[in-house]
């Protein structure tokens, strides 16, 4: 057990957030890994594996529209919740606070591009 | 005395010129010294250095802290209940800042009220630990074997990982030459910077000697806390506190407020109230209700002490090049004094950077964060004015229980009161919005059904100690 630890522990497979519902929360991952995968029509596609520092659902922050992955725990995890409440009211006063979460968005768009590239590529 | 940056050509203009806007901007080789290395020091120094890289600007950092927060006991602490609250943990998650598990020493689930006429364990909203007990030093006298690691330290290992330098030399004195101010230390050298940030609370000698500088920085008012640590070895301090930290709205008289934190084989005993002094601290610890949660004949007291609170703000925590942060400034009013040294502190490095270190450009940038934390300390004395009529009557404390217990109870319940105690306790939300809370039909609604209920006891399930 332990004590000096924050945020929730979820078990192996158990689901932190799930695609389709609603979200008023982004996810900060304490300790352990999680899988991102997304459902459509061909099945369940795994899109990343996310370790301790990164963080998840922020698109929940900036609109309203519900969850476009599901994100799993990978044997225990520990991730804390950050209310949307709590970091809109703190970014009205420190907008430079956004500039952080800008930035592992701005990653992902980047590593998404080259994704896409690369699926160009082998279907040419 | 030497500065490190030679003048330019654009620096000569500027001084014919007297622009203001490039005479107080900080540049390249700027200097910047921080008084204190507590969290308000760390944080200030911690964005300055990384906002000024992200706009490529190159600066030299001087944390003045002599303390080592390795140290156990005194030496090395910075007396304070150590509690980083649930907004505060998860804004730092946002900024990439997530506390480590050897730095908190207890994950706290839940808050518990305790009066005389019963208790009532209040969950976190969020069904998770997201408030921090920890250390600000390396824990209590006689804690060297308990594998601590301080909050403190850690703040300041990550401003050293960004390029401050630790100088670990007590500052004596501080003068001003042609608008620069010097720092005088204890070895009677001088040093000259372009930025002094005062980061040493209400507790430092160096506070006193802002006192004797020509310009008006009039001080904060303050009032004693007690603070005592007591060890009772870690599974017998679980098997009693649990996750909660225990608060207590007793009718003693003269008595504010306190809180049991516990913090692995320790917990932290804190206690606010006007007229401090052994009596009281002695009535708190006797009192039945006290014993009842926390025995503490069976404990022993390892390490204690009496430090100034902060109850307000600064007249003016700034002026040309200087710049007064957490504590020294503007800090929340009993509660999140470390939330209120980090909005405080990046609301200063964010003015340094891109508006300035002039007067102006704190006051126009800077200030407002200030302002905003004493205005909500004017609605946080309201609060506190009326929780302590709530207290000093039984009727109304039984009524607080009653409310507060039933929706605990009630999975789906609207937590009026319960939000209402743990946002007052824990700091968790600004005083404003709790304040317009409780102006909610609903809540004056169900106030009055317990406040009826609470004066025939007999008739009701609350069951009382």
């Amino acid at each position: 057990m332990v004590l000096g630890a924050l945020g929730k522990i979820y078990r192996d497979g158990e689901t932190i957030i799930r695609q389709g519902e609603t979200g008023q929360s982004m996810y900060v991952i304490q300790s352990g890994k999680v899988e991102v995968s997304q459902s459509s029509e061909v099945g369940e596609q795994h899109l990343a594996f996310l370790e301790s520092g990164d963080f998840f659902g922020e698109m929940a922050v900036f609109e309203k529209i519900v969850r476009s992955a599901t994100v799993r725990s990978v044997g225990e995890s520990r991730v804390l919740k950050v209310d949307n409440k709590t970091l809109l009211r703190r970014v009205r006063e420190d907008p430079l606070l956004a500039v952080n979460l800008l930035k592992t968005m701005s990653h992902r768009i980047r590593h998404l591009n080259e994704e896409i590239s690369r699926h160009r590529d082998t279907h040419l | 005395m030497q500065f490190s940056h030679q003048p330019s050509v654009a620096d000569s203009l500027s001084t014919i010129s007297g622009n203001e806007e490039t005479d107080f901007a900080l540049q390249d080789g700027s200097r910047v010294a921080v008084v204190g290395g507590g969290p308000a020091g760390s944080f200030f120094s911690y964005f300055l250095l990384k906002i000024a890289d992200a706009v490529n600007l190159d600066l030299n950092v001087d944390i003045y802290e002599p303390r080592p927060f390795s140290r156990c006991g005194p030496g090395g602490c910075n007396h304070c209940g150590g509690i980083v609250s649930e907004s505060l943990v998860q804004i730092l998650a946002a900024e990439g800042i997530n506390l480590p598990r050897d730095v908190v020493r207890r994950g706290i689930e839940s808050y518990v009220v305790h009066m005389d006429v019963g208790d009532v364990s209040i969950a976190s909203p969020a069904g998770e630990q997201r408030i921090a007990a920890l250390y600000r030093g390396n824990g209590p006298r006689e804690g060297g074997k308990a594998q601590l690691a301080s909050f403190d330290g850690y703040l300041q290992g990550m401003a050293v990982e960004l390029g401050a330098n630790v100088v670990r030399k007590l500052i004596t004195g501080v003068e001003w030459d042609n608008g620069m101010p010097l720092l005088q230390m204890a070895d009677g050298r001088v040093s000259g910077y372009d930025l002094v940030t005062v980061a040493s609370g209400v507790n430092s000698n160096f506070i006193r000697l802002l006192d004797d500088l020509p310009d008006v920085f009039e001080p904060p008012r303050t009032t004693r806390g007690y603070i005592c640590e007591f060890r009772l070895g870690e599974q017998k301090m679980l098997e009693v506190l649990g996750k909660s930290v225990h608060v207590f709205l007793l009718s003693i008289p003269r008595f504010e407020f306190a809180a049991i934190i516990p913090k692995g084989e320790f917990a932290t005993v804190v206690m606010v109230g006007d007229n401090l002094d052994e009596e009281l601290v002695h009535s708190f610890l006797r009192n039945p209700v006290v014993q009842r949660c926390f025995p503490t004949d069976a404990a022993s007291c390892v390490c204690s002490c009496s430090p100034l609170i902060n109850l307000g703000a600064r007249k003016r925590p700034y002026g040309d090049r200087i710049v007064m942060v957490g504590d020294s400034g503007v800090t929340r009013l009993y509660k999140d004094g470390i939330g209120a040294s980090y909005r405080t502190a990046k609301a200063a490095a964010t003015t340094a950077i891109f508006q300035g270190v002039s007067r102006k450009a704190f006051e126009k940038h800077f200030w407002p964060a200030c302002k905003s934390i004493e205005n909500d300390n004017s609605i946080g004395k309201i609060m506190f004015a009326t929780n302590a009529v709530f207290k000093h009557s039984r009727i109304t404390r039984r009524a607080m229980l009653r409310m507060a217990r039933q929706e605990q109870s009630r999975p789906g319940a609207t937590p009026h009161m319960s939000s209402l105690l743990w946002n007052m306790f824990t700091g968790s939300a600004p005083y404003t919005e709790m304040f317009r809370d409780t102006f909610k039909p609903g809540f004056i609604a169900r106030l009055l059904v317990n406040l009826g209920a609470a004066l025939w006891p007999e008739r009701n399930n609350v069951k009382e100690a």
